[in-house]
C-alpha cells in the first residue's frame, strides 16, 4: 500500500538531505533521537494545496517531548523555515487518522502529520516546498532530514472507493432485478395510502368538489419532488377519467413546468384532452409562509375533497395539513422528510412513509419493469442489515480481543470522505 | 420530432446523470468548478423559469378578478402588493438602508413581509395543540402508546416535569435516542434506497414519466 501510494505521490522527493544549517543550532551530542524514515508527499485523495509528512515512531515519544513540523519554500535558507505545527511526540499517528486501511500511507504505529493551507500556510499547488520534523524536549531539539515536496490535486479520491463499489452493486442489483421481474410475477404489499387514491378521487367526484395536489419545497432537482411529478401523473389520469377538477399550485416555476407537461399527457392518455386546462398546474411563490397562507386559504375558499401532500416539506407541513383537516377533506401525504412524518400521521388519513413514496409509481402502475426496482430496494435493504448484524458482532469481537483485523471489514462500509 | 421531444432529453439527462455521479469521485479541482458552473447555469435557468412563473400567477388571479371568483378581492391585493414592492425597490435600489435609514423597499420588509411571516408560523402553536389534542385521544393501542410516549418526552424536556417524574428524563432520552433514533434510521436507509433506485431509473430512462409524453 504504502508503494502504491508512493506511485500516486510522483512530485515527492525522497532524497534525504541532512541539516547542516539547522543543526548547528540542535545540542551537540544530545540524547533525543531526530525523527527517522520521515517521508513527505503530496496529500493523496485530495484537492489539493496540502502534503502529509510520516515518520517512524521513537522511544522518546513521550508526552514531555513534543515534535515541530516546519515548512518553508524549497531552496530558501533551511534556518528559515517556519515552525507551522508543534505537538506532544506520543499523538498524531496514522493510526488516529479518518482514513481507510487501502488509504494508510505507512503502518498504523507511524506518525502523521496533513500540513493545510490556512493559519499563515499557504501552499500553492505545483510549488516546490521544503518540509522537515524536528523534535523538541525542554532545551534540546534535534531536526529531521529536509525533505522536498510539491502539492498537487488528484483526479480520484480513492477513500470513497468503496462507496464506488457500493453503488455499482446496488445499480446491477436493481437492473437485474427488473430484469427478472419482466419474466417473473413479484409479490407487492399492500400499501393502503396508495389503495386509498382512487378512494379519495371517487370522493371528491361524488361531492363535485376539487382535488388538491401538492409537489413539496423542493425544486425538480430532488429524487422526492421528482416522485410527486411521477405520482401526480397517476393521479391526473384518474381525475381525468372521473373528471374532477385538478389544482396543483407550485412553489417552483420548473417544476410547475415540468408538472403541466405531465397533466396534460395523463389528460391524454385517459382519453380526455379537451377536459385539460393550463392553468390546472400554477405558480404561488417560493416564499415558505406565503406559499403556505394561499395554499391553506384554496382549502377554506374551494373546499377540495381530497388533498394530497407528496414530497419533501417543512414547518409548513403541519399548518397545510391541519387546514386540511378542519376541512373535513380526505388527506394523502408521502414524504421522505422524517421530521416531518409525526404531523402527517396525525393529521392525514393516510401516509406514504419514506420510500413508500418512492415505491407509489410502481404500486400505482403495476408495471414489471416499476415492481423490479422494488424488489431490487429490498434485497438492498436485506444486505445493509447483514452488514448492520455482521459489523456488530465485528467490532465486539475486535473490541474484546484487541485485534485490529475487524477494521478490514468494517472500513468498507464506513463513509470516507 | 420524436428524438427532439424524447431522446434527446433522455440522452442529455444520461449523459448529466452519469457526469455529475462521477464527479462526486473526483476531488481535483476542475471537477468542483464543472459543478460550480452546472450550479450557476440553474441558476440562471431558475431565473428565466421565474418569468413563467410570475405570468402564471398574474394570469390566475386576473381569471379570478375577471370572473368575480370567491375571494377575488384578495387577488386585487396581491396585484397591489407585487406592484407597490416592485415599484420600492427600484426607487430604493433594492437597498433595504441608505446612510442609516430605512427605504420603503426595507420598510416593507421589515414591517409587511417578516411580520406576516412571523404570524403563520405563530399559528405552528396552536395547530400543534390541536393536533395533539386529537392524536392523542386513547382510542386505539396504538394511539395509546403514543398518548404514554409523548408525556414521558414532555415530561422529561422540562425541569418541572423532570422534577414531578425523576425518572422522565432518563426515559425520555431512552425513548428519543434508542427507540426514535433506530426507526429513524431504518426510514433513512429506505429513503436512500428508494432515492438511488429512481435516480438510477432516470438517469438510464426507465422512469420517463417526468418528461410527460407518454411512451414512444
Amino acid at each position: 500500500m504504502k508503494a502504491f501510494l508512493n506511485i500516486l505521490n510522483v512530485n515527492a522527493f525522497t532524497a534525504f538531505i541532512f541539516l547542516a544549517g539547522i543543526s548547528s543550532y540542535s545540542l551537540a551530542g544530545a540524547a533525543l533521537p531526530a525523527p527517522v524514515e520521515l517521508q513527505v508527499i503530496d496529500t493523496p485523495n485530495d484537492g489539493g494545496g496540502s502534503l502529509t509528512a510520516i515518520w517512524a515512531p521513537s522511544p522518546a515519544d513521550t508526552a514531555d517531548a513534543q515534535y515541530q513540523v516546519l515548512l518553508g519554500e524549497a531552496g530558501t535558507d533551511p534556518a528559515s523555515l517556519k515552525v507551522i505545527a508543534e505537538f506532544p511526540a506520543n499523538a498524531r499517528y496514522v493510526k488516529d487518522a479518518k482514513g481507510a486501511w487501502w488509504t494508510r500511507p505507512a503502518e498504523r504505529s507511524w506518525h502523521h502529520y496533513v500540513i493545510r493551507n490556512g493559519k499563515g500556510v499557504d501552499l500553492k499547488d505545483g510549488t516546490l516546498y521544503a518540509v522537515t520534523v524536528a523534535m523538541r524536549r525542554g532545551e534540546e531539539r534535534v531536526v529531521g532530514p529536509l525533505l522536498q515536496a510539491t502539492p498537487s490535486p488528484n483526479w480520484f479520491n480513492w477513500s470513497q472507493v468503496n462507496n464506488l463499489i457500493l453503488a455499482l452493486g446496488f445499480g446491477a442489483l436493481v437492473f437485474y432485478t427488473i430484469s427478472h421481474a419482466k419474466r417473473n410475477n413479484i409479490f407487492l404489499r399492500r400499501i393502503p395510502g396508495l389503495d386509498a387514491v382512487d378512494e379519495a378521487i371517487g370522493r371528491a367526484t361524488e361531492l363535485g368538489k376539487p382535488i388538491l395536489y401538492l409537489t413539496g419545497a423542493h425544486d425538480m432537482g430532488d429524487p422526492s419532488t421528482i416522485a410527486a411529478a411521477v405520482i401526480l401523473g397517476r393521479v391526473a389520469k384518474r381525475t381525468a377519467a372521473y373528471e374532477t377538477e385538478l389544482m396543483v399550485p407550485h412553489r417552483e416555476p420548473i417544476t410547475m413546468a415540468v408538472c403541466q407537461e405531465i397533466t396534460k399527457q395523463a389528460y391524454l392518455e385517459a382519453g380526455k384532452p379537451d377536459l385539460f386546462k393550463e392553468d390546472s398546474n400554477f405558480f404561488i411563490t417560493s416564499d415558505q409562509f406565503s406559499y403556505t397562507a394561499a395554499v391553506d386559504g384554496i382549502m377554506l375558499r374551494k373546499k377540495p375533497a381530497a388533498n394530497f401532500f407528496m414530497g419533501s416539506y417543512f414547518a409548513e407541513s403541519l399548518l397545510l395539513t391541519e387546514t386540511g383537516a378542519s376541512t373535513g377533506a380526505i388527506q394523502i401525504a408521502g414524504t421522505d422528510s422524517d421530521h416531518q412524518l409525526p404531523f402527517f400521521v396525525t393529521t392525514c388519513d393516510y401516509t406514504l412513509i419514506g420510500e413508500e413514496l418512492y415505491a407509489a409509481s410502481a404500486y400505482l402502475s403495476k408495471e414489471p419493469v416499476q415492481i423490479g426496482t422494488l424488489r431490487g430496494q429490498d434485497m438492498g435493504k436485506a444486505v445493509i442489515l447483514s452488514v448492520i448484524l455482521i459489523g456488530t458482532l465485528l467490532a465486539t469481537v475486535g473490541v474484546a480481543t484487541g485485534g485490529s483485523w475487524p477494521q478490514l471489514f468494517l472500513d468498507f462500509f464506513k463513509d470516507l470522505k | 420530432m420524436i428524438f427532439l421531444r424524447r431522446r434527446l432529453p433522455l440522452l442529455i439527462t444520461m449523459i448529466t446523470g452519469l457526469l455529475f455521479a462521477g464527479q462526486y469521485y473526483v476531488p481535483h479541482p476542475s471537477s468542483e468548478l464543472l459543478l460550480t458552473s452546472a450550479t450557476k447555469w440553474l441558476q440562471i435557468i431558475g431565473g428565466f423559469a421565474l418569468v413563467l412563473g410570475i405570468t402564471s400567477l398574474f394570469h390566475q388571479h386576473a381569471v379570478k378578478i375577471r370572473r368575480q371568483e370567491a375571494g377575488w378581492g384578495y387577488s386585487f391585493v396581491l396585484y397591489a402588493g407585487v406592484f407597490v414592492t416592485v415599484a420600492a425597490g427600484i426607487f430604493a435600489r433594492g437597498k433595504e438602508s441608505f446612510e442609516g435609514a430605512m427605504t420603503g423597499f426595507g420598510w416593507v420588509y421589515s414591517f409587511m413581509l417578516v411580520p406576516l411571516q412571523g404570524t403563520m408560523f405563530a399559528i405552528l402553536a396552536f395547530f400543534i395543540a390541536s393536533a395533539a389534542y386529537r392524536s392523542f385521544r386513547a382510542r386505539s393501542r396504538e394511539a395509546a402508546v403514543l398518548l404514554v410516549a409523548a408525556v414521558i418526552v414532555m415530561m422529561g424536556r422540562v425541569p418541572l416535569g423532570e422534577y414531578l417524574m425523576p425518572l422522565s428524563g432518563d426515559v425520555s432520552q431512552w425513548i428519543l435516542n434508542v427507540l426514535n433514533a433506530s426507526v429513524r434510521r431504518a426510514i433513512l436507509i429506505g429513503v436512500s434506497l428508494g432515492a438511488i433506485a429512481l435516480s438510477l431509473k432516470i438517469i438510464f430512462g426507465v422512469e420517463r414519466s417526468y418528461l410527460g409524453g407518454g411512451k414512444e
